[in-house]
């Protein structure tokens, strides 16, 4: 019998993001919790931790990359230096 | 998301591409079957390791000879048995199965390093483990840090940030010691005889001898080779001797002013193959207390999968 696998989040501190830091099996999500503490944070690497099934993930495909994030690489008017401003405007 | 298949010969330039641009490949790109396999074999292999690791070391836990060092023994065996852990989280990345690996490691099927064989005699061994044999794996583990499979990588970044403590926990004990009593220091003086040649044997084969290594660093997955970080980990190695006032047990070793790095002699490579083949000091009792730790374990497994089982069903049945 084996445990489900369990992706770990941890917040490094405060105002960061929780940053994906490894996995781990545990028979539930309290042990999970308990389990990712002693494994990814042993040194204070951590104020917060989520554990998620990994088995709820879903995930892009890498093969996709392109046309998935091709919508985003057509579009440079939504980046600021696509504006011309004279350099003597003040502030923006 | 549609499925959008790429001919074979695009994602092998793709990944190539990546490889060579020393950007990394991450769990779910196209890649080669052998780079997947070799990465497989040899991350379990370095997680097994790790866990069986904290056997030698273990030994002294409770015989430490301060609650200071027996706090400090206890940090460190649990460290190795995390970056077991940040390993095999590692390869189950790759598709391998957690529970195969294990019982590929209890019933010998897949190699840990040959280092773990040899028993620690005295509490003078603790200190040189930490200082060579963590050395020597410090050696080893920081040129993977930029190993192309990006799982691995984080995981040995993680793993070097904590071996630096077990090396320097090492050194300071075996310096505590060299200022002691005559005793202490004969004590020193004999567990770095015995651990030195299989501290040097842990990079593997002389590279004539190490048919993977070629393909491995075309990968990227190995960054130097065995006779590279063995002549690093030796020229790092002296000076400390030096200080600590210990000898190397090396009447070939000498500064060579040409070449700008320390001489050396030759490891027994029949020992390595012998103990790597199963047949060193400790071997089969590694594996024994491995195994019994994993059955007397399995009641435990089973009665937390149990209860979640059930606490899952009552909290259906009360939705
Ligand atoms: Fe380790
Ligand atoms: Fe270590």
């Amino acid at each position: 019998m084996s445990w489900p696998l369990w992706e770990v989040f941890v917040r490094g501190k405060r105002g960061l993001n929780h940053v994906h830091v490894g996995s781990l099996h545990a028979p539930d999500a309290e042990l999970a919790l308990r389990h990712a503490r002693d494994v990814y944070t042993r040194r204070n690497e951590g104020v917060s931790i989520w554990v998620v099934p990994a088995g709820a993930i879903t995930a892009s495909s890498p093969d996709e990359k392109d046309p998935f994030f091709a919508p985003s690489g057509d579009k440079v008017y939504r980046h600021p230096t696509f504006y011309v401003i004279p350099d003597d405007v003040p502030h923006l | 998301m549609s499925e959008r298949t790429t001919p074979e010969g695009e994602l092998e330039r793709q990944f190539e591409r990546t490889v060579a641009a020393e950007a990394r490949i991450e769990p779910r790109d196209w890649m080669p079957d052998g780079y997947r396999r070799t990465l497989i074999r040899q991350i379990a292999q370095h997680a097994h390791s790790e866990i069986i690791g904290m056997q030698p070391e273990g030994n002294w836990i409770t015989r430490a000879p301060s609650l200071r060092r027996k706090a400090i023994l206890l940090a460190k065996v649990q460290d190795e048995a995390g970056h077991g852990l940040y390993l095999y989280s590692a390869t189950e990345t790759l598709g391998a199965d957690r529970e195969e690996l294990t019982r590929n490691l209890i019933e010998g099927r897949q190699k840990y390093s040959s280092i773990f064989n040899y028993p620690t005699l005295t509490f003078a061994d603790v200190g040189v483990i930490g200082w060579l044999v963590d050395g020597a794996a410090i050696c080893n583990q920081v040129p993977l840090c930029r190993t192309s499979y990006g799982p691995y990588a984080r995981a040995m970044i993680r793993i070097c940030k904590e071996e630096s403590f077990h090396q320097r926990q090492g050194y300071e004990l075996l310096m505590t010691m060299m200022r002691g009593t005559e005793e202490q220091r004969r004590m020193v003086q004999d567990a770095t005889n015995r651990w030195w040649w299989p501290s040097l044997m842990m990079f593997g084969p002389p590279d004539g001898d190490s048919p993977n290594t070629r393909q491995s660093m075309a990968w990227r997955i190995k960054r130097h080779t065995n006779d590279e970080l063995r002549q690093k980990f030796v020229d790092m190695t002296v000076p400390q001797a030096e200080r600590l006032g210990v000898t190397l047990p090396d009447p070939e070793l000498r500064w060579n002013p040409e070449r700008g790095h320390y001489d050396f002699g030759t490891p027994d490579w029949a020992e390595f193959k012998r103990v790597v083949s199963g047949d060193g000091p400790c071997n089969a009792q590694r594996l024994a207390h491995r195994r019994k730790a994993h059955e007397d374990g399995a009641w435990v497994r089973e009665a937390a999968a149990a209860y979640a089982a059930r606490r899952s069903a009552e909290r259906k049945g009360a939705a």
